[in-house]
Formats: structure tokens, sequence, C-alpha cells
């Protein structure tokens, strides 16, 4: 093998892989249905799909995790078995998985260190293996210290981390499933360089991912799957991202929709200084200063774990607030339990939909009257009304485009798009004055995530005040009045719509004021 | 009478006799830290405890043979360690509800065994004190520390071993990504049923062995319920230490000095009820265990199965 084939890493190169007809079956479910995919040494082949459309069943196979049930993979042209992630690993591809595989308490050098032999026998040989990620580091730009505890890493470093593990166990393909899903737009940028240079010097590189721009940008080809199927595969230059999307749901998308004008009313809701603690103690939000009116929807942008999670607790009032003064209509409701701002009409969509926003054991029909199932409505005297409760039932599920065999079924056996919408649907039905909706369409397809951000601009139109608490910057940008950005558990700026530019946006989410960042460049 | 409690001899004795205490404590607690660094919760020590005290005795009883004893007791411990292995790695079972199943298995089959074949309290001459030349005749701590006999000796040399394990080997890398995140582990290739299988077995010998210590070493007697709770103990000392060896080590001496000196206290007849200072040991564990209760983490895996999702 000659130089040129080799990776800077010293690996020989993957020319090709290539799956060919593969098919996997789980009860009930083709997830994937004869699919062709295959990625070249110098390339970034996206992978596009809606949730549940087989991505991940794809590349979990590529990895080893799955074994299909028909299809082969053939590599460099010769046809290879991969029975678990140690054959994928032995073979040169690694993986980079949406949630990290790392472990907390370890440093650097432990987790890279993980499950590989080491040069003393039994003993570990961290300094050896600190060295080499030195090595590795330096080729790729991808600074990290190896003796740091990976808990005290930002994501960002966690995710140089997990590349740096790929390419010290040898990888010349890599898997990135949703890499940027977590990382600010300015480690978005610093991702993508890092990912031009490897395709530069030889790696093939698959792009898993829901963001249009980003595999508009970033990706050679692009292949969409829906339904398990393999819809086609083009070169990135020859498609637009309202293609991309159409293909996806298979039908015509509505990207921005339609937000109206919608006049100002009276202020709703009222944040006066607020602080609290976060759940390891710290401080988890600092003299928070925010005002919510009738009519409007003010985003909160920020990356994840920067006070989000708390700032909706408090609200809701799941969370002891250490000082300051929420005030909901003029009223002071800083130490009124959940129940009582229920009274109020404060409707709260949390972030955990699975684990807050419903019991899993439950039906559908339940579920839904979790909020008021003591209210006349659906009780009298310590009695549910089962007739009413159905009706209900029956009426948000055919209002809200519930699908579910019936109101009957338990809920932990719908998908996450329908455990949604009967969150939605319970939280809005009731018009609320106030709505709190905390990573509202996270984890969503593209079709629910349509429909949630249509509710939440209607119910906008119909008055309440929304606070919309999103990691996603294009659902901020597409629904909020203003945005507020949240660093370190305090507000960092609220801009206008207009002044919202996603530059403006992602410096502060870094935390740093643009006009500082303006002068240092001047 | 308190008084007495400060004579040098008095004070060597409390003290020798806490060092000897804390024997079955330390085994039991770093075979528990184990099979807890790797994400299992093993409550089911108590049980293995009283087979492995019951084995350890009949054997060394029976046969004369101290050392046939206790490598009857390690087969056992070995033994019982694999079937809650079995149960926790491959049958998934809840951990806090198998462990009180193995309790009341190692408690009831211990005594029945011994109602069948003893019937009655016997006594055996357990291993003897051995004198480590040189450093017996340090002043005072040379008689606290070096005139043990050959388990309390391997109780304290396990220590270190265990720290050099879980903190310089790839088996100790290992076993804690295991117990802290299983799936980070199974995608490097390590095998998770193999390492709780490795760590569950190994609780079980050690917990088998604190129970030799007890029937053969200290007390040379074998009863019903002879430990009476000290395997949970040795649970609550694994939290007490924060899953570190050597914080095991302090806990087991702590509660073992309480021990003694209550023991001491009773023979002095010092005139405290002995209610009072037999209970010392206990309200104490609960006092620490209150106290240190938010400062610690638990190994974020710690009673969760392990299953790779398909």
């Amino acid at each position: 093998m000659t130089e040129s084939k080799k990776l800077p890493s010293g690996q020989p190169r993957i020319e090709s892989v290539e799956m060919r007809g593969i098919t996997k079956r789980f009860p009930g479910v083709l997830a994937s249905d004869h699919v062709d995919f295959d990625v070249k040494s110098g390339e970034v082949h996206a992978l596009l799909g809606e949730n549940g459309a087989g991505k991940s069943t794809l590349m979990k196979i590529l990895y080893g995790l799955y074994h299909p049930d028909e299809g082969r993979i053939l590599l460099n042209g010769s046809p290879v078995t991969i029975a678990s992630p140690k054959d994928a690993i032995n073979l040169g591809i690694g993986m980079i998985h949406q949630h990290f595989m790392l472990v907390p308490t370890l440093t650097v050098a432990e987790n890279v260190a993980l499950g590989l032999p080491s040069s003393l026998g039994f003993l570990t040989d961290l300094d050896r293996v600190a060295k080499r990620i030195i090595e590795l580091a330096n080729i790729y730009g991808l600074k990290v210290d190896p003796s740091a505890y990976v808990w005290q890493l930002s994501v960002g470093q966690q995710q140089r981390v997990e590349i740096i593990k790929a390419l010290y166990r040898g990888a010349a393909l890599l898997i990135l499933d949703e890499p940027t899903a977590v990382l600010t737009p300015q480690e978005v940028d610093e991702f993508f360089t890092i990912m031009r240079q490897m395709m530069k010097d030889g790696y093939a590189l698959i792009f898993i991912s829901h963001k249009l721009h980003e595999v508009v940008e970033i990706s050679n080809r692009v292949t969409v799957l829906r339904n398990g199927k393999k819809i086609g595969t083009r070169p990135t230059s020859e498609t637009t991202k309202q293609d991309l999307a159409n293909w996806m749901v298979g039908r015509d998308v509505d990207f921005a929709p339609d937000r109206g004008n919608v006049e100002l009313g009276e202020v709703r809701l009222q944040l006066r200084n607020i602080s609290c603690a976060s759940d390891r103690g710290t401080l988890g939000l600092s003299e928070i200063n925010l005002e919510i009116h009738s009519g409007e929807i003010l985003g909160i942008a920020g990356v994840s774990g920067n006070g989000q999670r708390e700032l909706a607790e408090t609200i809701a009032g799941l969370r002891k607030k250490t000082s300051g003064q929420i005030l909901l209509e003029g009223r002071d409701v800083t130490h009124y339990a959940p129940g009582d701002l229920t009274d109020r009409m404060l409707s709260y969509i949390p972030e955990e939909r699975m684990r807050d926003g419903m019991i899993r054991e439950f039906t559908v029909a339940e579920n839904l009257i979790l909020r008021e199932h003591h209210k006349r409505l659906f009780s009298t005297n310590g009695f549910l009304k089962l007739k009413d409760i159905s009706t209900h039932a029956d009426n948000l599920i055919s209002q809200f485009h519930v699908k579910t065999p019936s109101r009957e079924t338990l809920a932990k056996n719908l998908s996450g798009g329908n455990i949604q919408k009967i969150v939605l649907a319970r939280e809005i039905s009731r018009n609320p004055r106030v709505i709190i909706a905390a990573q509202p369409t996270r984890g969503l397809d593209i079709g629910a995530t349509e429909y949630v951000r249509e509710q939440l601009l209607d119910q906008r139109k119909r008055g309440a005040a929304v606070l919309l608490i999103s990691e996603d910057l294009d659902e901020i940008l597409a629904l909020s009045d203003r945005v507020a950005v949240l660093y370190e558990g305090r507000v960092m700026d609220i801009l206008p719509r207009r002044e919202a530019t996603r530059e403006k946006l992602g410096l502060l989410m870094a935390g740093v004021h643009p006009e500082e960042a303006a002068t240092v460049v001047n | 009478m308190i008084t007495d409690l400060l004579s040098t001899t008095v004070l060597i004795g409390i003290l020798a006799s806490g060092v000897r205490l804390a024997t079955p404590y330390l085994y039991a607690a770093i075979g528990e830290t184990f099979s807890q660094k790797s994400g299992v919760l093993n409550l089911g020590v108590e049980g293995q405890m009283l087979i492995g005290c019951f084995a350890a005795f009949y054997v060394a009883l029976t046969t004369g043979n101290l050392w046939l004893g206790l490598l009857v007791a390690i087969l056992v411990g070995a033994l019982m360690g694999l079937a809650m292995a079995f149960v926790t790695v491959n049958l998934h079972a809840q951990q806090g509800i198998s462990g009180i199943g193995f309790y009341l298995f190692g408690l009831g089959m211990s005594e029945l065994l011994f109602q069948r074949l003893m019937g009655t309290v016997e006594t055996v001459r357990g291993f003897p004190k051995i004198e480590i030349p040189v450093l017996i005749g340090i002043p005072f701590i040379g008689e606290i520390l070096f005139n043990q006999n050959i388990l309390v000796y391997g109780a304290y040399l396990l220590v270190p071993l265990a720290w050099f394990i879980l903190n310089k080997t790839t088996l100790g890398l290992k076993i804690s990504s295991v117990g802290e995140n299983p799936d980070a582990a199974d995608s490097l290739g390590v095998s998770v049923a193999r390492v709780r299988y490795f760590t569950i077995t190994l609780g079980g010998v050690l917990s088998s062995v604190a129970g030799a210590s007890l029937s053969i070493a200290l007390l040379n007697v074998f009863q019903q319920n002879m430990t009476s709770g000290l395997g949970f103990i040795a649970v609550a000392l694994v939290y007490f230490g924060a899953w570190r060896p050597f914080g095991v080590l302090a806990g087991a001496l702590l509660f073992s000095m309480v021990n003694s000196l209550q023991l001491w206290v009773q023979v002095l007849n010092i005139p405290i009820p002995s209610d009072i200072a037999v209970m010392m040991p206990y309200v104490l564990t609960i006092l620490v265990l209150v106290a240190t209760v938010s400062r610690v983490r638990a190994p974020s895996a710690l009673t969760r199965p392990f299953e790779r999702e398909e």
C-alpha cells in the first residue's frame, strides 16, 4: 500500500463501503427495506430522513449493533461480515453516537483506553495513551487535555473526545449520528472545519442529520430515507432544502409558517430577579428578569444546560426559588404550587414529555385529564365522570389528529409525535393565559414539528403569552417575537426578532456580547 | 471506673480488638465495592456471609483443617456469587429484591444445615495469632497491629490491592465504566455481562470469606444468625466509603472501634446499660450515613440492568 493511500493517522484508507439490499425486520415493522447505500473515501455522504425512517437502523447495521436479515456489505469491493462493534472497529469503521458514549467520571485518556489491550499487560498505560491522543489531536486541531475528567468538558469538547476515540482505534470511516444537535452555531462551524479537513485527508464520512441547511452546507451527496425505504441519492449541489424536505416527508412542507400580525396585549407573566439552585446545588438561575405579553412568543435560546430546565420548572412551580418574584397577570404567584398555577390558567409543556408530561402506563383518555381531573368537568364528589372523560378524549383525539388505535391505548405505546400531541391537547385545549413550552419539538419528525409550531402560533393569535424554550435556533427564529439568550443561568440579552440574527445569537449563547466581540475584531 | 478506659493496657486492648473486629466488614465491604462499582447492588451479602460462616466452620470442625474450611468457604461463596450473577445479569432481576431473597436463603440454609449437621453449638481452635517479627517490637503500635491472625492481615492487605485493581489496571477501568455507562463500555467491545459476572462472583467469595473470618478466626464458633446484620452494615460502609477501598477501610475501622469500645465498657463493668452500649455502633452508622449521604455520588448505573436495545 502506497503512502498516498494512508491517512494522516497512519491508518490505511477505506476506499469504499457499499451496503446492498439491506433489509431488517423488527416485530411488526420493516425498519429497512432493501436499502442500498455507499460512501467513498474523501466524501461526506449525508443520510437524511425523519424519525423512524431507518437511518439509525442502517447505521447500526454498519456498526455491527444490529444484524441484517438480508443484504450484504462490501468493503473496498470485497464482502465482509460485521457481527459486533468490535468487528466494525477492526475494519476501520468508527461511530460517533448522538448520545455520547463516554464515562463522565473517567478522564479523557481513560475513556480512550477503555476496552483496548494495554502495552503493560493488565496495568493501564495511560501515559502512552495520552501521548498518542496529543499526536492525533494535533493533526486535526482537536485540542483536548488527556488528563481532564470528561464531566469537566463542554459538550463540544466531549464530541472531540469521541472523534479522537474513533481515530485512536484506527477509524478510516466515521458515522456521525446527528453530531451537531448539541452544538452552538459557532461550534458547528468548527466542527465542519474539522470535517472538511478529514474529507480532504481521505476519510469517508457519513453524516446523519435532519437539519437541512447543514446537509446542504457540508455534504457531497445526500441519500433520503422514508419509512425504511430509500427514496434516492443525489449530489447535494443538484438539490435544494425545499426538495429535500418534500422528499423526506413525502409532501410539500411549509417551512416558514404564517405568523400573521398580532397586537401585543397586556403583560401576562413577569419574572423579577428570579434566582434558583440547579440540581447539583450550584446556582441554576441568577437574577432573571423577563416579561411576556398577551399575543407574544418570547423565545429562550441557549445551549443545553444553561438554565433552561430550571427556568421552565421555576415558572411551573416545580422548583424552589431562592429569591425574586413571579407575577401572573399582576398577581404574586411566586410560591404557588403547580395546582394553584393550573387554576390561574398556566399551562406547561415539559421538556421530558415521557417523564414529566404524562404517565406512560395510563391510557390516552386518562392522560388527557391529568391536569383537571378533579374539576367539575371530569368528576363529582371524587367520582370520575367516565362518560364525559371519554367524550373529551374522543374530541381531542380528532381535533389534534392524534394517531392512536383508541382512547384506551396506553400512552407508552404511542410514537413521540403523538405523545406530544396529547400533551399539547391537554395543555392547550383549556385556553390557557400563559403557556410554558420547553423543547416542544425536540425529537419530533418534520410533520409533527410543523404541527406543534402551528399550534403555538395559533395560541399566540388567540392571545396567550407563550414562553418558548428551545435549543433549535431555527425554531426560535421562526416563532419568536423576541428572543432572550440564556447563558450560565443569566439572561445575556433580549433581542427583538428583526435584530436576532443567527450570528448574534450564537455569540450570546457562547457568553459573548456582540459589541464586545466587535471591539475585539476591530 | 471510666478512668480504667484510659490505662495503656486497656487502650491497647480496645484498639487491638478494634483492628481485629474490622476484618469481616472489610472482606464483605470490599467485595460489595467491586460489585457496586460495576453497577450491581448486592443486598445478599449477609446471606452469603452466613453460608460461608457455616461452611468454613463445619469443614474445619469435621476435618480439623482450617485451610480446607477456608477453601470450601471460597468455593461456596463463588457458587452463591455465580447464582446472584445469573439472576442479576441474565434474568435482569430487581437487585434490591433478589438481594433480599439471597439473604433469606442464606439465613435459612445456614440454620437448616446447622440443625441437621451439628445441632449444638461447638467451638474450634481458629487461626492462631502470628507475631510479625521486628514490627511487633514497635511500642504500643506493634501490639495493636502486628499480633493478629492471618485472616486479619489478609483483610488489611485486601484494601490496597483493591485500590490498585480499581485504579491502575485495565480491569478496574472496565469495572468503573460498566458501572457508570454500560452503553459506552458495550460500544467499545467491553462485555458488560462478563465484567458483572466477575465482580458479583468476587463479591460472593469475599462475603463468604468474611463469614469464615468470624467462625474460624475471630469468634471460632457457629451459631444461628451469627452475623446479625453485619452484612447489611458492610453494604452501608460502601456508601460511607464513597466506593473507595480506603474510604471503606475508614468506615470499617470507625465502626469496629466503637464496637470494641462498647465491648470493653461491658467487660469493665462501667455503669452504662448494656443495651445502650450495644446500640452505639448502629446509632453511629445511621448518624454517619445521614451526615455523608449528600456528598457522595453512586455509580450512575447502580441497580440498572443492562440490555443492548434492539
